[in-house]
């Protein structure tokens, strides 16, 4: 019997398989019993209502998607009343994803949902600071610190960071996060991409450009979960174009101790639960005790010189 | 494949309603014009539909087509004695491109039944269905249902020319009174279908309309919902990514009693209040 379980800070997971922020929602049970996964993560929500970005808000590229949804919210008293009660019938752990356009609003929508029923939060802070130049908090590790130190006072919850791959400066902001109090980093939002209808010349998304994810999207978050790895002590919970168990193990290899699932399961919707039984069968196969075996578990040692190179690699 | 039935560690489990089901290709050949018929076996477990519903197809990838996301496409059929499941469609892109080249024997992977369907309220007596073209697919289902309800159909079937009416043998085989308009003589023009109605009004009567996929059919069919106080519906369509109501990509605007309001096509629809639709 295989351990599956791992720790993200002070939370223990059954799991490590979870679904992603944008691609997970109540609607999920439909298909399958939730409770099977190591943790529940909503979509963002914001303190105000919203309605989201101009339609198409998805269009696919060979093999992946780009979206630009826009974070359409219905605020977050309608999501006390009306989406905190669904979960309370499961026992996996609720991660609230939470995203504000201002260090002020970001701590006070923090505060308000540090409310029983919510295991940890997830501070989306690869959205727009309105107050500085529109640029991600995430961006830049002085705007990541800032909104962190107000976040962290708001709340003793967990607090996850998830970054952002729209940034040169990865392990400076991951530092950055995990100075501030981050208690683990969520590694990564989407990749800022766009794509062109060649007959109309219009740009496919509703909002012209949007966040590419799927499996295109991995390889660059998979190094960027490599060097938050390498450059925190935090744990590190790998996310981006995971679409089967090898993209798992090689997460977790790499130095993640959980990952997030989240285009697959728009192609697959039961993927999550297949990948559970996979990452066991795989693990037993392998004489591995359980997930703890992998994490960290590259044998990166030869090129040591890769820490200097990777922020520059050509 | 049925996914997955593991309830029992769920101390309030909620049974599983959408599936994922690999379907076996039965017939998949053109029909009328550039239309085509898609007949799968179909697990028993899916066969539960309603009319108006949709299933997601996770479309094959070939040399040609390489699809990405899932499909949406209403139902033309479900048969759970035959364990048959139909669908009309129209190739039109990548997706499509690919379905077509779909072999008997070959295996397509369907998520469903999604979303919800037509309502046949009880004092809704006499129904007239009208679209255009494909649109028609999807209001065939609502035709059987109807009829086993034992319903007075009309149909108003909408084409460019006589040899593209969709469907039309079908809804009479069901004793749907059909009545065909066409571009190619002048009767398919939006005043001789309003003026047709007012006469199905006038004559016999009208409890309810139903539609699908035409902007000019929609905004005729409210203007004369609102002067003779007639309900409907309409199946509506949209881009979709997840087709289960997590990625809020498939949203449309809706005249609710609060203003306008977005609405998931995939999860509060495809079929919404004929009123409440706003044309596009």
């Amino acid at each position: 019997m295989v351990d599956l379980t791992t720790r993200i800070g002070s939370l223990r997971l059954k799991n490590p398989i979870m679904p992603a922020s944008g691609t997970f929602s109540e609607d999920l049970a439909d298909v399958f019993d939730l409770d099977l996964l190591g943790a529940h993560v909503t979509k963002t929500i914001t303190r105000e209502k919203r309605g989201g970005n101009a339609t198409p808000r998805v269009c696919e590229v060979r093999g992946s998607m780009l979206n630009s949804i826009g974070i359409p919210s219905k605020g977050v008293e309608a999501f006390k009343a009306e989406v905190l009660p669904f979960y309370r019938r499961y026992d996996a752990p609720l991660v609230v994803s939470i995203s504000a356009g201002s260090a002020d609003d970001f701590a006070r929508l923090c505060a308000e949902m540090t409310v029983p029923g919510v295991a940890a939060i997830e501070v989306n802070i690869s959205c727009p600071n309105i107050e500085e130049d529109g640029k991600a908090f995430a961006m830049r590790p002085s705007t990541t610190e800032t909104v962190m130190t107000r976040l962290r006072a708001a709340t003793d919850l967990p607090l996850w960071a998830k970054l952002t791959p729209n940034t040169g400066e990865t392990t400076e902001v991951a530092r950055a996060a995990e100075a501030a109090g981050a208690d683990a980093l969520v590694v990564s939002n989407t990749l800022l991409a766009m794509a062109v209808d060649i007959t109309t010349r219009r740009p496919k998304l509703g909002n012209l450009m949007g966040g590419l994810s799927g499996p295109a999207f991995k390889p660059v978050a998979l190094r960027m979960a490599y060097q938050c790895a390498k450059s925190v002590d935090i744990p590190v919970i790998g996310c981006g174009g995971i679409s089967t168990v090898e993209d798992i193990i090689e997460y977790l290899i790499v130095g993640c101790a959980a990952v997030q699932v989240g285009t697959a399961t728009f192609i697959e919707p039961g993927i999550m639960v297949r990948m559970i039984d996979g990452l066991a069968d795989y693990l037993a196969q392998s004489g591995l005790t359980g997930v703890g075996d992998l994490t960290g578990s590259i044998r990166d040692e030869d090129a040591s010189d890769g820490m200097v190179f990777m922020e520059a690699a050509p | 494949m049925i996914v997955p039935a593991r309830n029992e560690s769920s101390r309030f489990p909620q049974a599983p309603s959408v599936f994922e089901a690999d379907c076996t290709v039965k017939r998949n050949a053109p029909v009328t014009g550039d239309y085509r018929l898609l007949v799968l076996n179909a697990p028993r477990a899916v066969l539960d539909c309603e009319p108006g519903q949709f299933f997601h197809l996770l479309c094959p990838t070939t040399k040609t087509f390489e699809p990405y996301l899932r499909r949406p496409m209403s139902i033309y059929g479900y048969f759970p004695e035959e364990g048959e499941l139909h669908f009309l469609y129209k190739v039109a892109g990548e997706g499509t491109g690919a379905l077509a080249t779909l072999e008997p024997g070959d295996a397509l992977n369907v998520l469903g039944p999604l979303g919800i369907g037509f309502d046949i309220a009880p004092d809704w007596r006499r129904l007239l269905l009208v679209a255009r073209g494909v649109g028609l697919a999807t209001l065939a289902p609502l035709a059987l249902k109807a009829r086993a309800l034992d319903r007075t159909l009309t149909a108003i079937c909408s084409a460019r020319s006589r040899d593209l009416l969709m469907s039309r043998d079908y809804f009479e085989g069901l004793g749907v009174r059909v009545i065909a308009v066409t571009d190619d003589d002048g009767s398919s023009d939006i005043e001789n279908v309003r003026a047709i109605i007012e006469d199905l009004i006038g004559g016999g009567g009208v409890d309810a309309f139903y539609t699908c996929g035409s902007n000019r059919l929609l905004k005729l069919l409210q203007s004369i919902g609102r002067a003779h106080a007639i309900p409907g519906q309409i199946a509506l369509e949209q881009q979709m990514a997840c087709g289960l109501g997590m990625c809020q990509c498939c949203v449309r605007a809706f005249r609710a009693d609060n203003g306008i309001v977005h609405r998931r096509v995939c999860r509060e629809g495809p079929v919404f209040d004929l009123q409440e639709a706003v044309g596009w």
